[in-house]
């Protein structure tokens, strides 16, 4: 790097009035970042700039839906003559329409991948452990943010989505308050809509930008991202240190032009869908969840929902939770998937993974039906307990066999679970947006 | 000093959360019984054939007329995950767009994943005219002989 040793820069000019606002704007980017970081931490492959592509996302995406709010008005009927007018009269309004759209579908994937990432270089111990919870917590706001929006252009694929998706509560317990709660006790309707726009444009940006503060603050008192070598309690190795001014804010600016940039390409070819105005009395077939749910949609086709919908999912979360808790914290951070032995571990289990999930997936599709097998027994056992247990042992016998065979330890072990349910759930959601049709029928 | 600071803290959240739930309850007060939308005249029974079933749009409900003419008014919601449920007239059957649910004319499930038959309302016969309540929806689990309402002078 030519700059590494330029350690007197010159002040900033001060000459220039024009120049004041930028340089205020400089100045607060220096200040929330540190002077110094570690030469290793650079590197494109340690991060690969999810987290700061994340923050380029949500910021493009509070500017885009305020503008969309001026114009939008959330009442069942007009919400979808709003949407038709932002679409087709407003100057620019359609672009404005697809920046947000696709920003977000963006988010999720790129939110998603962040964590990976964390996890996958072990980012998560020591004091970094709060900032996985807070991560945690962001994601899930971040995918309520898509649902509550995907409810406001108010046409059929939305009403139908939000309809089902609200009905799944029935399912968990106490949930059927919640579902009179936000419904008027029916259908989804007025209520519904205004609640999801307060949520949607309100409260969850708010959170949101609470916790995006906590979350950048947090990293700057854990001494910044992990990098190779970083080992907790182990200060005496000194990293080579390089100026953050320009080394970081070039690389910072290059990842977001180049996003912004790819955001409004795919904007300028491809427009976000509108459905025709919703119509309570008549369902589209098929009537699915959003893609970011349709992993769940498609749990709930071989489960029974109390276990689709509610304990799948929360194991899963508590588990996603409490990884940094219950495995061995004083182990090597920031080196990509551990050691090359549970590289391979893992890559045996992302394909196991590939092959055993569609398997079960026909298998209950075409041969087995625990309904018909067990006419007597009560739906929550037939189709859920049983079905739940025996993947249940599999997945543990698949964990204990790997750790014997590779000779894991507990961090490797959890990992290689961890790539199986991952690769799991991909496929899961992949088969529910594609391979179903109508009447939720396997398609190819 | 501490603790008068904390008690304020607390009364004041007590107040922002009884704030909160008046705006998220405005009904309260008004009355929604005998809200006169909430009654449909679906007709006279002689405008029903025997096997027959009638959409009410409106209300999102079918009049059924069975076999032995009897009404019945199901709920046009799937209980499995709530679409409105369409009447197949080739294969008499209600069909679920969604999840491909069954129902028989009386609302029994005829095939899964629906938990239970389809929901009925109240129904009542007054000089030959059928009025269907639609203010309260009725669960029930399956179908029962005691749901079926018969005009006074059709035999059972
Ligand atoms: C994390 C942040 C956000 C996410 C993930 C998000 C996501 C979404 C999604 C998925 C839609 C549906 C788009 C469609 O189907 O056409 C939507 C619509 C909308 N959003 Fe957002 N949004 C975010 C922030 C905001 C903010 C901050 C505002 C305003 C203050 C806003 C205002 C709107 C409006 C008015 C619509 C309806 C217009 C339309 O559907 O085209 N959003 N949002
Ligand atoms: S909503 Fe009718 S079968 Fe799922």
């Amino acid at each position: 790097m030519q700059n590494e040793s330029r350690d007197h820069e010159p002040a900033n000019s001060k000459k220039m009035l024009a120049a004041k606002p930028f340089n205020t704007f400089v100045s607060f980017i220096k200040h929330i970042h540190p002077v110094k970081i570690p030469l290793s931490s650079l590197a494109f492959k340690c991060t690969w700039g999810l987290g700061g592509m994340s923050l380029v996302l949500a910021f493009m995406l509070m500017v885009t839906g305020i503008l969309m709010q001026l114009a939008y008005k959330p009442l069942p009927g007009i919400a979808y003559e709003s949407v038709q007018l932002i679409k087709n009269d407003i100057l620019f309004g359609q672009l404005v329409r697809n920046i947000h759209y696709f920003s977000a579908n963006f988010l999720v994937i790129v939110a998603f991948c962040h964590m990976l990432r964390v996890f996958f270089t072990s980012g998560f111990y020591g004091t970094r452990r709060v900032n996985w919870i807070i991560g945690i917590c962001i994601f899930l706001l971040i995918l309520l943010s898509c649902f509550t929006g995907y409810l406001l252009p108010w046409d059929q694929t939305a009403y139908w989505a939000v309809t089902i998706c609200i009905n799944m509560f029935e399912y968990i317990p106490s949930g059927s308050f919640f579902k009179n709660f936000v419904t008027d006790g029916y259908e989804v309707s007025t209520r519904t809509l205004q609640m999801f726009f307060t949520l949607h444009t309100t409260l969850i940006p708010s959170i949101l930008i609470i916790l995006f503060a906590i979350h950048f603050w947090k990293i700057r008192k854990a001494g910044g991202v992990v990098f190779p070598g970083t080992h907790h309690a182990d200060d005496n190795i000194k990293p080579v240190m390089v100026k953050s001014n320009p080394n970081l804010f070039l690389r910072e600016t290059v990842v977001g032009a180049v996003l912004i940039a790819f955001i409004l390409s795919i904007s300028l070819v491809f427009n976000a869908p509108l459905d025709d105005i919703a119509n309570s009395g008549l369902s589209p077939n098929p009537a699915k969840a959003p893609w970011y749910f349709s992993g769940l949609q498609e749990l709930l086709v071989h489960f029974h929902p109390l276990f689709a919908v509610f304990i799948i999912p929360v194991l899963a979360l508590l588990l996603l939770f409490f990884t940094p808790f219950i495995t061995d914290t004083a182990a090597q951070k920031g080196v990509w998937f551990i050691s090359d032995k549970a590289k391979k571990a893992g890559f045996i289990s992302a394909l196991f993974s590939i092959i055993c999930v569609p398997g079960f997936i026909l298998l209950d599709e075409y041969v087995v039906n625990f309904q018909l097998l067990m006419p007597d027994m009560v739906g929550v056992i037939s189709t859920g307990l049983i079905p739940f247990s025996i993947v249940i042992a599999f997945i543990f016998i698949f964990y204990y066999l790997m750790k014997r065979k590779f000779n894991l330890s507990i961090n490797e072990a959890f990992q290689t679970i961890f790539i199986f349910l991952t690769t799991a759930y991909i496929v899961l959601t992949v088969t529910g947006t594609w391979l179903r049709g109508p009447g939720m029928k396997l398609i190819w | 000093m501490k603790i008068l600071w904390t008690g304020l803290g607390f009364i004041a959240i007590a107040e922002f959360i009884a704030l909160c739930v008046s705006f998220l309850n405005p009904k309260k007060g008004k009355t929604v019984s005998g809200n006169s939308d909430n009654i449909i005249e679906a007709g006279t029974i002689d405008s029903f054939q025997p096997e027959s079933v009638t959409a009410f749009v409106r209300g999102k409900f079918y009049l059924v007329c069975l076999k032995d003419g009897g009404f019945l008014a199901l709920s046009s919601k799937c209980t499995h995950l709530g679409c409105s449920v369409p009447w197949n007239e080739e294969e008499k059957k209600f069909i679920c767009p969604c999840h491909a649910s069954q129902f028989d004319m009386t609302g029994k499930v005829l095939s899964s994943p629906a938990p239970r038959a389809l929901d009925i309302y109240k129904i009542k016969i007054v000089n030959m005219n059928i009025i269907v309540d639609i203010s309260r929806i009725i669960k029930r689990a399956g179908f029962a002989k005691e749901q079926v309402i018969y005009p006074e002078n059709v035999k059972r």
